[in-house]
């Protein structure tokens, strides 16, 4: 009895500990979070309810990978939030350790490069951790079903950042496109050098 | 002795890199596999890094500055950036010297980045700096999916000695 009291003491720290490194992987379903848009009014995902899911772009304004994308995450955008798949950027990057990724900032950029989509920004960083997002980019693919957000697929937008025109694998369109067609991607989960997210000193 | 004087003079404008010549070779994913499965009972200390990314600058001297304090028989340092192939020639070699990178530099030129992320660590999201110490021959690996200063670049090596 002592043993089995252990283990279960053992094991409800185990799943304590865990959740502060874990990742949303395919599958999971994923919470609602509520963040301030550049334009200053607060978005919800659950507000959003023609949308049959949500392109969740981690995202900010200084990583050099980043802005290789700028163009193609706003062609993203434009194609698939029609169809019920809008973008929505989050910049989680304290502008404390990378002053270029302040809320005035994210603006800015907003409006030079006519972003038509939410961006959002993280300032307590928790969306972020919930998510278990690394990078910048770093890309979530939810779907809603039965009133759930299904994590349906994880990483880049395609396996070429220098050269959109040279990447002959675009993962996050066949996502969406698999999902437009009624299956599920083929492709769940890719890796990609991107910028740490500059994460608070604690 | 004037002429010869002239002609060095001369060498050294039209190339400069020859006072600090560093050689960068581009590697792809076999040569990349190479280093990761070297089996010569030495530790590797390799970091993955580019010229864009503000923390892996920061840290760059302090791999300079602890390289020296180990035999190269013990510990091999390589420093692979990740710098875009067009990038090389006009940003990563004028920063190596600049910066007086003596290190040896190699440049992952393979974009495909899903094909190769996970040959270095099987957790590794792809963020930079990120820091892979290994001895394959003796068993012994210490993956650092962030930045490093000076004492923990120490220790972990230490560590391994």
């Amino acid at each position: 009895m002592k043993k089995l009291y252990l283990l279960s003491a053992t094991l409800f720290f185990i799943t304590m500990i865990l959740p502060a490194g874990a990742q949303y992987k395919p599958g999971d379903v994923a919470g609602d979070f509520s963040l301030k848009n550049v334009d200053g009014k607060i978005v919800s995902l659950s507000d959003m309810t023609d949308a049959k899911g949500f392109i969740v772009a981690f995202w900010c304004n200084t990583c050099p990978v980043v802005k290789q994308y700028e163009t193609r995450l706003v062609n993203i955008h434009k194609e698939y939030a029609s169809k019920g798949f809008p973008v929505i950027a989050v910049n989680s990057n304290d502008p404390g350790i990378s002053p270029g990724d302040s809320f005035d900032e994210m603006k800015k950029v907003a409006r030079n490069k006519n972003y038509g989509f939410h961006y959002l920004y993280d300032e307590s960083q928790q969306v972020a951790r919930r998510f278990g997002a690394t990078n910048t980019p770093h890309l979530f693919l939810l779907s809603k079903r039965d009133g759930k957000l299904v994590v349906e697929y994880t990483g880049a937008i395609d396996n070429n950042a220098e050269d959109a025109s040279l990447a002959d694998k675009k993962y996050l369109s066949d996502a969406v496109n698999s999902l437009l067609r009624g299956s599920g991607p083929q492709v769940k989960s890719t890796r990609a050098i991107g910028c740490s997210i500059k994460w608070k000193k604690s | 002795m004037r002429n010869i004087l002239l002609t060095v003079v001369v060498i050294l404008i039209i190339h400069p890199q020859s006072i600090n010549a560093q050689k960068v070779e581009r590697i792809g994913i076999p040569e990349l596999e190479a280093i990761l499965t070297s089996n010569d009972d030495r530790l590797y200390v390799v970091n993955f890094w580019a010229t864009w990314c503000a923390p892996c600058v920061k840290e760059l001297p302090y791999f300079e500055k602890v390289a020296p304090e180990y035999k190269p028989e013990d510990v091999r340092f390589i420093l692979v950036s990740l710098d875009f192939p067009q990038q090389i020639d006009r940003q990563l070699l004028p920063f190596l010297r600049k910066n007086r990178i003596t290190l040896e530099v190699k440049a992952m030129t393979d974009l495909d980045y899903d094909a190769w992320i996970r040959k270095v660590d099987r957790d590794w999201q792809g963020n930079i700096p990120a820091t892979l110490l290994f001895n394959n021959k003796a068993n012994k690996r210490l993956f650092i999916p962030r930045e490093v200063d000076e004492k923990d670049l120490r220790e972990a090596i230490d560590k391994f000695l």
